[in-house]
């Protein structure tokens, strides 16, 4: 629904009204990504000049490195690669693409769009408690996010942390609740599930992927908190002793609880979160493929049958996050096993999109940038997935900086780049006028190659040995000094990398005002969002691109009326 | 294009351009009611009562997929942290589960938890009986109304007459000496019973919500809606507390 555009003041605060609320996840996830990106740099600072004074901190400690790592992870994996591509874009143009105008449940929509805000200030409040953000890292693992005595940031940091995540967990689990009634029960006559197009059924996916692993995430971060507080000893085993001292646990058994169990329960939710994050920007990178080759998407039910597969499986490889937990080493088989086994229905999706790419004219514009700059990332990460699922290999990689490389390729990279080339493609909705289109191309370009250059070199180091929890690298120890240039390519280039975003804000806002008017389908596009009627009747597929129907002979638009027989 | 290759040219030219499906309509023998035999300028159908109703059973089984997800993590953690040991420094294996029985008063609370799932589905199959709902429909009464409500408040009562019996068993095991933190047996008691119970109470208040809803809607689909949203609520947690049930009583 091109026409009209969104209201600039919205009339109310605590609007129902999806798409303002869109508009609010994305400024919500601006504030996450500049800050998780702000404590990324101090970390990349420190550890190439580890004497560095910071303004307004003074000297980062090794507790405060730790800080910067769980708080950078837990902004960037919850409140920017979920809530952009799982929150925002289905707000966006989830009901316009289903041809509806509303969601099935709007008040419930907008009830978790606060809780994921409150969610949000409660995790940033934990950087100004006494003895700051929390140390145990973005996965939290016990004993030591179960003791407050087991570290600075331990104790009301962690708390804020715990309750932050369960909060998070419940919007999430209610807006996806919000968004599967949405898909299954609001889509407009004609629209059968076989014309839904690739980002629905991706919604659909990870919608469902959500209730499932967020629940699970939920009542294991209610277990931690019980083990804080009442007493229990679900995560904690006997016998810790922290800087010589022998803990004396709440419980009057002493304590057998088990870390593993925590493992388990927070992978089978940290896996489906991968998912969660990139489905959406592989059905994105579907749609926009085929707008910009002007090609139909030539297996839409192969690629609708991966999807689901992704969705199925991703259920079932948690455990090749845990190869060196002390895991049973005849479950890492097996997990290994269904790891290879997923990237089978990835495979399957990359290829298509290769096979679109080799068959059609590209047209280079930025948002087909920015996907083929996702596809890279994709592949590029993707290609190191088979080699860290074998757990001989794992063993050794598994701390190093090598897993680093890995996933911020294949899950911050890729998704990143998908939630770029989401924005400056759907942009027109928001404001009804084009991002200018020389920026949005110096910003990939510089965007791509420095991303390269920051993640890329990390494999060497890891391959080298460079463990990914320390500090700092000089010391009375001195193997890893060598490594120092290499941190310093790596640290110049992701400076340039934060410095890019800049001209990407710039745009952003300059546009607003000053962009090219969009008209009302800026991207000769088919899908439903860009329909001039909030109520249209369906009667193609979503990607009818150089059909024979077509009036034009390019492309049909799926609100188009049939044509008399 | 057809599963197997064909020589009628006719039949590999696609009239539908889509991939093959029909669009979302009940196809009665009559054609679709009405005459009207055009499937695709259909609109009223998309947003009648029937599709109403599903969306929201949609939204109440997604909670209640979340719900089962959220129990099965539980009851995971038991198994995990029954078979979990340690070695104390004698160098033996030590376990420190101690199996509970549980108060007998659970077993009264089931049934009367099974009594309720039945009194439940009774008040929701009055809301579904076909004339009563025509009769209200066309606003000559409210026959359907008056004959679910004393059912529904025999739910609500066995629900508050279930929580009762359960602050009971509660009362019991404290005045034994198994607090929460007594043991992580007893902790798995209270957070089963507990989170269980807490479930229930959000079950209670939708169920007064439905009851106050069927005497205020003055539309009757939305009457319908209300009660069957909180009777599959119900049903659910009857069912998960059987398991719960099941479990702590069984499986020390």
């Amino acid at each position: 629904m091109t026409t009209p555009p969104l209201t600039p003041r919205p009339r109310r605060l605590f609007t129902t009204d999806h798409r303002v609320l869109a508009r609010n996840y994305l400024f919500l996830s601006l504030i996450a990504v500049i800050t998780g990106t702000l404590l990324s740099l101090l970390m990349r600072l420190h550890r190439t000049w580890p004497g560095l004074a910071v303004p307004i901190h003074g000297i980062i400690r090794p507790e405060d490195y730790l800080a910067l790592v769980t708080m950078h992870g837990t902004l960037m994996v919850f409140f920017v690669l979920t809530v952009v591509p799982q929150s925002a874009f289905p707000n966006l143009v989830l009901p316009a693409q289903m041809g509806t105008d509303r969601m099935a449940f709007p008040h419930l929509n907008a009830a978790a769009f606060w809780i994921t805000a409150f969610s949000l200030m409660t995790l940033l409040a934990a950087f100004f408690v006494p003895e700051g953000a929390p140390i145990s890292g973005w996965t939290g693992y016990p004993p030591l996010s179960a003791l407050a005595a087991a570290g600075p940031g331990q104790a009301t940091g962690m708390d804020l942390w715990l309750v932050s995540i369960t909060l998070f967990c419940l919007a999430a689990v209610l807006s996806s609740i919000n968004f599967l009634a949405t898909i299954i029960a609001r889509r407009c006559a004609g629209l059968t599930i076989t014309r839904l197009p690739l980002t629905v059924w991706s919604w659909l996916v990870s919608s469902g992927l959500t209730v499932i692993a967020f629940s699970a995430l939920f009542i294991a971060a209610v277990l931690l908190l019980a083990d804080r507080h009442c007493g229990t000893s679900f995560f904690l085993p006997s016998g810790i002793v922290i800087n010589g001292m022998p803990q004396a646990l709440g419980s009057k058994a002493g304590g057998t609880g088990s870390p593993m169990l925590w493992l388990h329960l927070f992978w089978f939710f940290g896996h489906p979160e991968v998912y969660i994050t990139i489905l959406p920007g592989m059905g994105l990178a579907s749609s926009i493929l085929a707008n910009f080759t002007r090609r139909p998407v030539p297996a839409y039910r192969m690629m609708v049958v991966a999807t689901l597969l992704i969705g199925v499986l991703g259920l079932g490889v948690w455990g090749h996050h845990m190869f060196v937990s002390g895991m049973n080493p005849y479950a890492g088989t097996a997990f290994g096993l269904t790891t290879i086994a997923i990237s089978v229905p990835s495979s399957a999706e990359i290829l298509t999109w290769l096979v679109m790419l080799f068959r059609g004219r590209m047209l280079l514009s930025t948002p087909m940038l920015f996907i083929l700059g996702f596809l890279s990332f994709f592949i590029a990460g993707g290609l190191t997935g088979p080699i860290l699922a074998q757990p001989a290999l794992d063993a050794y990689l598994h701390n190093t900086f090598f897993i680093v490389a890995h996933f911020h390729l294949v899950m911050a990279m890729a998704g990143v780049f998908s939630i770029f080339a989401g924005i400056y493609y759907w942009y027109p909705l928001l404001t009804g006028r084009r991002m200018n289109e020389l920026l949005g191309k110096i910003h990939f370009w510089i965007s791509l190659i420095a991303a390269y250059g920051t993640f890329f070199p990390m494999h060497l180091s890891g391959l080298a040995g460079e463990p990914r929890h320390y500090a700092q690298l000089n010391g009375p120890v001195e193997s890893f000094t060598r490594l120092i240039p290499v941190e310093r390519g790596i640290t110049s280039s992701a400076l340039l990398l934060a410095a890019a975003q800049l001209i990407f804000l710039f745009n952003v806002v300059w546009s607003t005002r000053r962009g090219t008017p969009a008209g009302p389908n800026p991207w000769r596009a088919t899908t439903l969002e860009w329909s001039p009627d909030p109520h249209p009747t369906v009667t193609t597929g979503p990607y009818e691109y150089g059909s024979a129907l077509a009036p034009n002979g390019d492309f049909r638009p799926q609100w188009e009326p049939e044509k008399p027989f | 294009m057809p599963a197997t290759f064909t020589r009628h040219t006719v039949e590999t030219e696609r009239k539908d351009p889509g991939f093959g499906g029909k669009p979302p309509v009940d196809r009665r023998p009559t054609g679709g009611g009405g005459g009207d035999e055009n499937w695709d300028s259909r609109h009223s159908r998309r947003h009648g009562p029937r599709e109403q109703l599903i969306r929201y059973r949609m939204a109440v089984f997604s909670v209640l997929a979340a719900d089962l997800v959220f129990f099965a993590v539980l009851v995971s953690a038991f198994f995990v942290r029954q078979s979990s040991v340690h070695i104390a420094p004698s160098d033996n294996v030590v376990s420190d589960w101690h199996p509970l029985s549980v108060p007998p008063i659970l077993w009264i609370n089931t049934a009367i938890l099974l009594l309720s799932t039945f009194t439940m589905e009774m008040a929701r199959r009055q809301l579904f009986h076909e004339i009563d709902i025509m009769e209200e429909w066309l606003g000559l009464g409210r026959p359907a109304v008056r004959r679910a409500a004393p059912w529904l408040i025999a739910t609500i009562v066995l629900g508050c007459a279930f929580l009762g019996g359960q602050w009971i068993a509660w009362r019991q095991l404290a005045g034994q000496g198994f607090l929460f933190s007594t043991n992580p047996n007893t902790y798995f008691f209270y957070l089963v019973t507990g989170t269980h119970g807490a479930h229930l109470l959000l079950g209670i208040g939708a169920l007064v919500v439905a009851l106050v809803c069927m005497f205020r809607f003055r539309r009757v689909e939305m009457r319908q809606i209300a009660v069957d949203c909180a009777g599959w609520y119900w049903h659910a947690m009857g069912v998960f507390w059987l398991f719960l049930f099941v479990l702590i009583a069984f499986f020390q």
